[in-house]
């Protein structure tokens, strides 16, 4: 298929999914609802049709159970990916993951691997109740052993998924389930750029945006806005929140002297924390205004008749960017 | 039921072969094991008895070493030496062995250097041994968070499931997993969960429980009210419940749930009932909890005694006696002088495994440390 097809990134992780589970009879997919419902977003649709139970595995309700045992088949050589059904349910797993899944690798100097993958569908918008909307992914950037991932469109959905399974590490992939379903173009003849690389995704002079996952569409409403008053802002679509490739990052910096860090996750002790101390170490001469934060509060995600109060919309993002050219 | 001396748990109706004054009494409940013991020739008994004798004495030296600031810590493995060397060594060489981390005699008998143990509670070393090398017997890592390798060890059997080495009747290539985790853990969501996953996908799998009776200063009635052989039941996993301190028991009860578990029969537990006759580990003092009554109580049924004088009932005389002491003071002497010789690992160990492939931070980070210490050597 030369030409890009146009699809939502639900189906185009799907489509790199089947192809993985076809490239490698070591891959499976494991987690609730994932194999005639096709995963309560549907991500799995079809799969488990074509690829059987014992590719595509209906587990039982239990999330450290599908930690530990995929944990387990992948010291037997396989390589599990395991669907979290909803962010706000991930913490029966958190012990697997950060104990285990993240740490086996290094108790045993190298000679277990763990290429186990966790997709987690995250991040608001979608007015559900509590624990369907929340942005956990700093705690696993915060746990050394784990890479994590955040696709923003769905050509990225495509192949990061395909790379996450490929990688020889376990990697966290979250999923803005809010992107789900808006379409964008797959290339599936080739990949655009590594599992682990930022992006830029728009140019500009003035303001130097960066985010992940659902935040980069907000961010590009944003520069859009403020193009039309006049002012130019660059966005960076981060993809990669561990490692974080910061030299796309330091170079934009070193442009525009003004960074906005942008996240639906609460800001302390978050990723755009972690951005804002290390652009501040490495490109404090080219700063012209402090690095500022757009972000959640600092509260529980809160009831969906509110959540566009939590959430950082354009205009927050713009409020900021006008703070930041106020220096 | 309660026994006389108050905090002892008797267990019955129980699968034993060996009564405590050693003689071959086997209780009803052994008669469907008996068969299991047949194949054992004069030399395996013989065998037994070395493996529990040179576990109790490397044990020993192990618990001094860490008493002469060798090692930070050490958990002794004294009076449950039948459980683990019975189970042990009714597995096959294809199966897979998950531990806690107090199965050194099931090491030794799968062939760990016992050093690589040593290097962990030493602190050179967070794995110890690899467990991908065959000549360590597919002896896994000790798992250190309670309960978390029941479910890596489930997993690993749904593995063998799906690879078609469950069932085809060949006994070089059925293969089962065993695991191994205490009382204490039994309260864990991993191991409910365990027997869950187990249940639902049938697994070739045997969950060995050794109920030592403590978790550090906790006695087991507070984990459960019911037996816990009878815990696994209600997840759909059958059971049997075993005198842990009689080898014979633990190897036929062990032999005939993994040969059902190969044949792909599905799960089943085992809880040796054991008694923990050392500290939690040297960091403890059971005086704070346990009664001298209670102790008596089980030395009395020390495995590695009564074993010995079922042993003397079949012909085993002084002669061998002496010669697996020798053999345990020469193994003791040999893991102290090359106790003492581990060094600690190199700075880059620090990074070097912490992800298969590379990872930017954690070079930089590496790259950074080893500057600064050679910083501080020029500055001297």
């Amino acid at each position: 298929m030369a030409e890009p097809l146009e699809m939502p990134l639900a189906k185009a992780i799907n489509a790199g999914l089947r192809a993985a589970l076809a490239a490698d009879e070591k891959v499976l997919l494991m987690g609730e609802d994932i194999g005639k419902l096709g995963g309560v977003f549907r991500v799995t649709e079809g799969l488990q049709a074509e690829f059987g139970t014992k590719r595509v595995i209906d587990t039982p309700l239990a999330e450290s159970g599908i930690i530990g045992t995929a944990v387990g088949l992948a010291m037997r050589g396989y390589r599990p990916v395991c669907e979290i059904q909803f962010d706000g349910f991930i913490y029966p797993g958190f012990d697997q993951i950060t104990s285990q899944l993240a740490k086996i690798t290094n108790r045993t100097s190298g000679a277990v691997p763990m290429p186990v993958v966790i997709r987690v569908p995250y991040g608001g918008h979608i007015g559900a109740v509590e624990h369907h909307q929340e942005s956990p992914e700093a705690y696993f950037a915060h746990t050394a052993g784990l890479r994590v991932v955040s696709p923003s469109t769905p050509n990225d959905g495509y192949w990061m998924i395909q790379e996450a399974i490929a990688s020889n590490d376990p990697v966290m992939f979250f999923e803005p389930k809010s992107r789900y379903w808006p379409k964008g173009p797959v290339d599936f003849t080739s990949s655009a750029a590594g599992l682990h690389s930022s992006r830029l995704v728009r140019t500009g002079t003035d303001v130097t945006l960066v985010g992940h996952g659902a935040m980069v569409a907000t961010l590009l409403q944003a520069a859009q806005v403020a193009a039309d008053e006049g002012v130019s802002v660059e966005v960076i679509d981060l993809r990669s929140l561990s490692p974080i490739d910061y030299a796309p990052i330091l170079a934009s910096v070193e442009k525009t002297g003004r960074l906005v860090v942008c996240q639906e996750a609460p800001g302390a002790v978050s990723v755009g924390s972690e951005i804002a101390a290390t652009v501040a170490e490495r490109a404090f001469y080219s700063l012209q205004a402090p690095v500022l934060r757009v972000s959640g509060f600092d509260t529980p995600y809160p009831s969906s008749k509110v959540e566009a109060y939590y959430l950082p919309d354009a205009d927050r993002v713009l409020e900021a960017v006008d703070r930041a050219l106020g220096y | 039921m309660k026994s006389e001396v108050a905090g002892v748990v008797e267990v019955s109706p129980t699968v034993r072969f060996l009564s405590v004054d050693g003689t071959f009494a086997p209780t009803e409940a052994a008669e469907e094991y008996r068969s299991q013991l047949d194949g054992l020739s004069h030399d395996d008994f013989l065998q037994f008895y070395r493996d529990m004798a040179i576990t109790r004495r490397f044990d020993e030296e192990c618990t001094n070493l860490q008493r002469q600031g060798q090692m930070g810590l050490w958990p002794p493995s004294h009076g449950q030496e039948a459980a683990q060397v019975g189970s042990a060594r009714a597995a096959r060489p294809q199966d897979v062995l998950f531990p806690s981390y107090r199965e050194h005699a099931v090491a030794l008998v799968r062939g760990v250097d016992i050093v690589d143990i040593v290097k962990v509670m030493r602190g050179v070393s967070l794995g110890g041994w690899d467990a991908t090398d065959p000549s360590n017997g597919n002896f896994r890592n000790y798992t250190l968070v309670i309960g978390s390798q029941t479910l890596h060890a489930t997993g690993y059997a749904m593995g063998l499931g799906f690879d078609g080495l469950v069932g085809t009747g060949d006994p070089t290539v059925d293969a089962a997993v065993m695991t191994y985790f205490g009382d204490g853990s039994t309260s864990q969501g991993d191991v409910s969960e365990a027997f869950v996953f187990a249940a639902s996908n049938q697994t070739s799998q045997v969950f060995f429980l050794q109920n030592n009776q403590w978790a550090i200063s906790v006695p087991v009635e507070v984990q459960s009210r019911i037996p816990l052989y009878l815990r696994s039941r209600g997840f759909g996993v059958p059971s049997v419940q075993i005198d842990g301190n009689d080898v014979l028991a633990s190897y036929a009860a062990t032999r005939k749930h993994l040969d059902e578990a190969r044949a792909g029969q599905g799960p089943a537990l085992i809880e040796a009932v054991t008694y923990r006759i050392g500290a939690h580990t040297t960091s403890d003092d059971p005086t704070r909890y346990q009664t001298p009554e209670q102790l008596a109580y089980w030395v009395e049924r020390d495995p590695i005694i009564r074993y010995a004088a079922y042993l003397r009932s079949l012909g085993a005389d002084d002669a061998f006696f002496a010669e697996v002491t020798d053999e345990a003071e020469s193994f003791a002497a040999d893991l102290r002088h090359r106790t003492l010789e581990l060094e600690a690992p190199p700075l880059a160990s620090i990074f070097d495994s912490v992800y298969s492939e590379p990872h930017p931070l954690v070079a930089e980070q590496k790259a950074w440390l080893e500057a600064y210490e050679l910083s501080m050597k020029e500055a001297i």
